[in-house]
């Protein structure tokens, strides 16, 4: 195992597939001569040429066509997201045309393209540039919808998204970039759909992906004072979503809090608090509780950025309600 | 071009004529649904362009798009039968009318968005610029799509890394009820072309061996100097935006006068008098082209509509890379195939005796 970043971790995933398939390119705003607007593409166009590693204009539609318009006819584009928030511009690529066509042509053309990004809220950058986009992609059939939450599982998952042939939402999260953890030195690819226990425990299950894994991770630490031990799952994917791991923890623990960093109004901790419900209904003792963000625009105060965003402290309330402690 | 290759792309478009005004009856009929965009008045500019097409060239186009599909030489069964939304339609009744696709020969579609495709085309030019072939992408829209921002990003970065795509405004004066003067701040279209320093031409639409000519040096422009160009082709449709429209937007007498322009008319004299067709023989073609129209719709009314079953199928390509014990409890992912359907073959349409002498 070597220790490294999410930020090192995401470009060694782009360089070794670049590297296995000439037919993977990579295309977004400062993604080559600037060594990236967050550095995840540094090194990439000296290596592999301005070809396959291309600056684009600030013009996010024409990015995800591109990238649609190359799938159709065969290449693995890799569309980078200066940040989520800026895919909104592109949203008609990706929901009428990456996800539509191959519904609308009865199965003829395939779409395999990744669009990739940091997503959810930085540090202080106020209400356009901090939102939690999940919620919308993963509304849409035709799209694979991917949250990392460590370096192992962003190389991992990269990889999957890169040689998969559907397009896939590949959501990072800046707060996360500088996160160190361990990744296997040798080749490897994590599947698609595929939940994760991120802490084992008997007596509550927390839902989290993403930057919410930590939180929850942190939230767990602070319940363990206190004798609750707490399981944190991490679907990693939420588009398709592998349920029946969520489902068997809540077997066993009775209990579910959903921590997301999206508003709370039609968020996805919705849909996984209704699969629950619908599921282990009778193996539950308490209600499933969400931690979500304010549902207000971000505003740029840190005080208010704070209490905007789910904290610890809040996970713990929540799993403090499901106990009724 | 020879008498027989004449005889051939009139006989396009006349099918196109006669495979619209029988769409028209059939949803007048109730048979075809939703919405239905006909290209009646602009045959000239899809079977122009495509007869100068390679097969392995690429196409995109807007919801406007049987007259294209006819053009490329797509039986034209499935695409009746796509519109009555059976299950042997060329997307098997997922798409209708705006969304014709026949990948095998290029086209890929059919889109609903206005504007939406062109950064497909340009995505299509750059991949074909990655791979080094020296295929071209031709990519149709209306007038009504270059007020789209799509259409400035996807010019703009055509010209900024010369992508091998042919922009190609079918100007039909009306974008939907809107004229043109009312929508467009530049009334020559073609000249936005300066805007991202790519060769412009207009063209007259309604002339087949107009539109030859100058979408022929375009094209070879794309194909071997890698140069985008934007093309107006001047046309007029006949009916309405679509087949909800009552047309109050513009005149009979404006209807009428455009007629007089009408591409088959236009090339039908041509054959006469250049080719010596006889009268004779263009009355026994359009016998023979409304012989094939009546055979797809006894194909159409004997094909099935689709299985409640299939409503599932072709959302997601079945994947290696996926869980998919965990992706399976979705039906999508359980019907989900390895590989891309093609369209399927039906035997093919006889036609009648008609001779073209040598």
């Amino acid at each position: 195992m070597a220790v490294m970043t999410m930020r090192e971790a995401l470009n060694q995933a782009m360089r070794e597939e670049m590297t296995r398939d000439e037919s993977v390119f990579l295309l977004g705003e400062e993604v080559g001569a600037y060594q990236g607007a967050y550095k995840i593409t540094q090194g990439l166009l000296a290596q592999f040429g301005e070809w396959r590693v291309r600056d684009t204009p600030i013009a996010e539609e024409a990015i995800a066509g591109v990238a649609v318009g190359a799938a159709f006819i065969g290449l693995r584009p890799i569309a980078e997201m200066m940040t989520f928030n800026f895919s909104i511009l592109a949203l008609d690529q990706i929901v009428n045309h990456a996800a539509k066509y191959r519904y609308m042509s009865g199965g003829q053309i395939k779409c395999p393209m990744v669009m990739r990004g940091p997503s959810g809220a930085a540090a202080q950058v106020a209400a356009q540039h901090s939102q939690a986009l999940e919620s919308w992609y993963a509304h849409i059939p035709g799209l694979v919808v991917v949250m990392p939450s460590t370096p192992k599982d962003a190389k991992g998952l990269l990889k999957s998204a890169i040689r998969d042939d559907n397009p896939v939402i590949f959501m990072e999260n800046e707060v996360l970039y500088n996160l160190k953890g361990e990744v296997p030195e040798e080749e490897f690819h994590i599947p698609l759909g595929l939940a994760d226990v991120k802490r084992a425990g008997k007596d509550v299950t927390i839902v989290a992906w993403s930057r919410s894994v930590v939180t929850s991770l942190a939230a767990a630490d602070l319940l363990a004072k206190d004798g609750i031990e707490a399981e944190v799952v991490d679907p990693r994917t939420l588009r398709p979503l592998d349920e029946d791991l969520i489902f068997d923890s809540v077997r066993k623990t009775n209990r579910c809090v959903v921590v997301e960093e999206g508003w709370r109004y039609a968020g996805f901790g919705a849909e996984i608090a209704d699969r629950v419900q619908l599921n282990c209904f009778d193996d539950l003792d308490a209600p499933v509780v969400r931690v979500t963000a304010a549902d207000v625009p971000m505003p740029y105060a840190k005080t208010l950025e704070t209490a905007y965003l789910p904290q610890p402290d809040r996970v713990v309330d929540a799993v403090h309600k499901v106990l009724y402690r | 071009m020879n008498r027989e290759e004449a005889f051939t792309l009139y006989r396009q478009m006349l099918l196109i004529r006669r495979f619209e005004e029988r769409c028209a009856q059939l949803y007048v009929e109730g048979k075809i649904g939703g919405f239905l965009h006909l290209y009646i008045g602009q045959e000239a500019v899809g079977v122009g362009a495509m007869s100068l097409l390679r097969p392995d060239d690429y196409f995109v186009t807007s919801y406007r798009d049987h007259g294209l599909a006819l053009a490329r030489g797509t039986d034209p069964r499935p695409l009746m039968a796509e519109l009555c939304g059976k299950a042997t339609g060329i997307s098997r009744g997922k798409g209708g009318s705006m969304h014709f696709y026949d990948v095998p020969r290029g086209n890929f579609g059919g889109d609903g968005i206005v504007g939406g495709h062109l950064p497909i085309a340009a995505g299509m030019g750059y991949g074909i610029r990655l791979r080094k072939t020296d295929q071209i992408a031709l990519c149709f829209f209306g007038d009504g799509a270059v007020n789209e921002g799509a259409f400035h990003e996807a010019l703009n970065v055509s010209g900024l890394w010369d992508l091998p795509v042919v922009f190609i405004i079918e100007n039909n004066r009306y974008g939907m009820g809107t004229a043109l003067d009312r929508a467009s701040s530049v009334k020559d279209l073609y000249q936005r072309g300066s805007a991202y320093g790519i060769p412009r031409r207009e063209v007259n639409g309604m002339d087949l061996m107009a539109v030859r000519d100058v979408l022929g040096e375009a094209i070879d422009l794309a194909r071997k100097e890698k140069r985008p160009s934007l093309i107006e082709a001047e046309t007029y449709r006949y009916r309405g935006h679509s087949m909800s429209d009552p047309g109050k937007y513009r005149s009979k007498e404006e209807v009428d006068q455009m007629m007089q322009f009408d591409p088959l008319h236009l090339f039908g004299r041509r054959l006469m008098e250049q080719e010596r067709v006889s009268a004779a023989e263009l009355e026994a073609l359009d016998k023979d082209v409304l012989a094939q129209v009546d055979d797809c719709v006894r194909f159409t009314e004997e094909s099935p509509f689709p299985a409640p079953e299939s409503l599932y199928e072709d959302v997601y390509v079945r994947s290696p890379y996926m869980n998919m014990k965990a992706a399976e409890k979705d039906p999508s992912w359980r019907t989900a195939l390895r590989e891309d359907r093609v369209p399927e073959s039906f035997p093919a349409f006889v036609p009648a005796a008609v001779k073209v002498e040598q």
